[in-house]
């Protein structure tokens, strides 16, 4: 046994041995004005977690591709103050053990600059506090989560969509005005991600407005009893606040237990060509489906921001389709260029929060970037959609509201039109 | 004599470990500390499967039990070493209630109870969800030491407590009740004749094999900062046991050997998928998917060459290296 356990020692030290001799140097250069890691005079790094694979793939793999393309399109115009920006996109398959993991790879051993866009609310919040620690630039999470917007726990960490209470209580104002005295219900999932979406529809509609509240996991594929009691209910409106494969798992389901109430969909589940190509051949179950956006419409080719993102699209990111997925990408990769446009020629992780936080940023979306010192939320609004003969279109005003108990009001503010280069400046 | 011995290598694998985690950078140092947390589930697993003959495909859901204890008791109380006494205690009373019902069971059904307890046991932080906050998961918050970077710290934690595991299952296994295990593993009758209590052996055998795991499991959560069920599915089970089975069964060096392929494979197909310039497509399809075949393949590979493991191959060419020395 001695014998045993002296190899399993032999064996711990030439792994560890390995481990030293593989990790190799790389200091740091400190720059004297701020923290510099991950931008050199020509490249910029920054990382991502995205769900490549896993049960928020269906959609949600086609937005790192996209921001990409637009990426790649800025460097083949020479990047930002002389710097290419290399985007490293990693897969944790939606699963927050996996994230911690992907995350730290990206921030101790590539060094990135930043961390980008990292999609999904139970998967981010469990590397909040990591980041943080290492003082890591959290940019444009790809989640509505309020756990993003809190300057003074996370001083780092940036939200880029409409928080989903806002969007809760847009979707809440909506059936308000046009479905009174109907049944809704309430299906979604189960974390921050559903959790405030109902906390948006309770502040509008009151606890007692909501008839049935149904939840589900990811990892369940089955979505049946959710529905049938959602049916038992007599529900007429149903709001969904689920990831594209499980709107498209609720809507088939409902269909097959032949139940079929208005459907009311938080904006992350709700691209339409996502959806149909989820439902095949039942594409036609979507028709009458509501919706929120605030980005330009993939369909709509006379908003010159939807234009020029088509012309970027088609050439750097050509095969895949061009939907909402793909207009996400690339609006959060034209934010992230203003942001390193502001953030000026010494880039640096303090100078570009400082940039952040100054705001002003317009661009793509139809509603207000809300960016200052003390607020790190997002989009601040949203505007309903339909879909009506396979083509889902904008209808009705522009909302903004808070996620309390401020009133639902019209946005007025005007957007500007896209720079002729394609690139801010 | 045997104790002395144990003493003085885990000394000298505490020094080594100090020393190793100064040098190495944060990463390897994370990397580091996880191998050390798989390898307390790894070296409990293979004393109950190498030595005990009991499988046991629920170990992934006993580290489960381990975390969110350390979870609770991190965001309740917050005395970290406490936390993992408490993690570990806490799988020690459910290893001892699936190991009075594992003691009756044999073989199929053995790995049926436990496959039950790998689904279950996730299964329950979806379904309490008030409580374990569903896939979400707990976060578990604790203060760094701020003299040291916290992967080092955390690295010297994890490292620590595999040492004590090894030092202590090291011991166990030559022990009377070491002896014991093997009697029950290789024939019951028999052993029962030479006065061997052949149940109370399993259920004892189990319990220890679950405190170990619940300890690697606290480790996890302690080294992600969170607990969530994905990292606890019945995957991190099977790759338990095709670790110890490719280590080495009944082996401590052998379990060494497991944990260190847990965190190198994955790592490995990282910089594989890396190095190829796949089309979008076929890079989606090998992300998840590239990690589990080459765990397989390389089951099969060690299987092939060296059936028991791949420190037995390690013994067979130290022997020879040893033998052709003595020729000269």
């Amino acid at each position: 046994m001695y014998r045993t356990f002296r190899r399993g020692m032999i064996i711990i030290a030439a792994s560890a041995l390995l481990a030293a001799c593989s990790s190799g140097g790389g200091g740091q250069p400190a720059a004297p004005k701020g923290d510099s890691t991950g931008v050199t005079a020509t490249e910029i790094l920054v990382g991502t977690h995205q769900p490549l694979t896993g049960p928020a793939a269906a959609g949600y793999s086609e937005i790192s591709p996209a921001t990409k393309a637009y990426f790649d399109f800025v460097n083949a115009a020479g990047g930002i103050n002389g710097r290419k920006i290399t985007y490293k996109v990693m897969d944790d398959g939606y699963n927050p053990a996996n994230t911690q993991t992907v995350v730290r790879q990206l921030v101790l051993q590539d060094k990135v600059f930043a961390i980008l866009n990292g999609l999904g609310t139970p998967t981010h919040t469990n590397v909040l506090d990591f980041l943080k620690t290492n003082k890591v630039p959290d940019l444009f999470v790809a989640s509505g989560s309020r756990s993003w917007d809190q300057p003074q726990k996370y001083p780092h960490t940036f939200a880029y969509n409409p928080d989903y209470t806002v969007e809760g209580k847009i979707l809440a104002n909506h059936i308000k005005e046009n479905f009174a005295g109907k049944k809704v219900c309430y299906m979604g999932q189960d974390d921050d991600f559903g959790r405030d979406e109902l906390a948006g529809l309770e502040k509008v509609l009151g606890a007692s407005g909501i008839v049935e509240r149904q939840k589900y996991v990811t990892s369940n594929p089955d979505v049946g009893p959710q529905i049938g009691a959602l049916k038992t209910a007599a529900c007429e409106v149903v709001v969904l606040a689920t990831v594209p494969g499980f709107t498209a798992l609720s809507i088939g389901t409902a269909a097959r237990l032949a139940f079929k109430p208005q459907w009311v969909v938080s904006n992350v589940g709700s691209d339409y060509p996502t959806l149909a190509k989820q439902l095949g051949a039942n594409k036609g179950l979507l028709e009458g489906m509501l919706a929120v956006s605030y980005l330009p419409s993939p369909i709509d080719m006379s908003d010159p921001w939807t234009a020029m993102f088509k012309k970027i699209h088609d050439q750097y990111n050509g095969k895949a389709p061009f939907n909402g997925n793909a207009i996400y990408g690339l609006s959060v990769g034209y934010l992230f260029v203003q942001a390193l446009v502001a953030a000026g020629k010494d880039l640096t992780r303090e100078g570009i929060i400082a940039a952040i936080e100054k705001g002003g940023f317009k661009g793509p979306g139809i509603a207000p970037l809300r960016y200052a010192k003390d607020d790190h939320s997002g989009y601040g609004g949203q505007r309903m959609t339909k879909i009506s003969a396979d083509v889902q279109s904008y209808f009705g005003k522009v909302f903004e509201t808070d996620s309390e108990g401020g009133p639902v009001i019209e946005f007025t503010g005007e957007r500007p039109a896209p720079p002729t280069s394609s690139i801010p400046s | 004599m045997t104790l002395q011995k144990h003493l003085i290598f885990t000394a000298l694998g505490g020094i080594f470990l100090f020393a190793v985690t100064q040098q190495l950078e944060p990463f390897r140092n994370y990397q580091l500390a996880t191998m050390a947390a798989y390898l307390c589930a790894t070296a409990g697993l293979t004393i109950l499967t190498g030595l005990n003959g009991q499988i046991s495909l629920g170990h992934g859901a006993l580290m489960a039990v381990g975390a969110y204890t350390m979870a609770f008791a991190q965001n309740g109380i917050g005395n970290l070493y406490l936390s993992l006494l408490l993690a570990m205690l806490a799988t020690t009373a459910v290893g001892a209630i699936i190991g009075v019902a594992a003691a009756r069971l044999r073989g199929p059904y053995l790995a049926g109870l436990t496959l039950a307890v790998a689904l279950a046991i996730p299964a329950f932080t979806v379904t309490f969800d008030g409580l374990f906050n569903s896939e979400q998961g707990l976060p578990v918050s604790f203060t760094p030491p701020e003299t040291l970077p916290i992967e080092t710290w955390q690295a010297l934690t994890a490292g620590g407590s595999a040492l004590l595991v090894m030092f202590l299952l090291a011991n166990v296994v030559s022990s009377r009740f070491g002896r014991a295990m093997r009697a029950v593993r290789d024939n019951e009758v028999a052993a029962r004749l030479a006065g061997i209590h052949v149940a109370r052996t399993q259920v004892l055998s189990f319990v220890i094999s679950a405190a170990p795991a619940g300890l690697g499991g606290a480790l996890l959560a302690f080294l992600a900062q969170n607990v969530s069920p994905g990292a606890f599915s019945l995957t991190l089970s099977l790759y338990l046991l095709l670790a110890i089975v490719i280590g080495g069964l009944g082996n401590l060096a052998g379990a060494v050997w497991g944990a260190f392929l847990l965190v190198a494979l994955p790592d490995l197909t990282n910089s594989l998928t890396e190095g190829i310039t796949a089309s979008p497509e076929l890079a989606r399809k090998l992300d998840g998917n590239l990690a589990l075949a080459i765990f397989g393949l390389t089951l099969i590979v060690v299987m092939l060459v060296a059936p028991g493991g791949l420190q037995s191959l390690v013994q067979r060419i130290s022997h020879r290296i040893r033998k052709g020395r003595n020729h000269v």
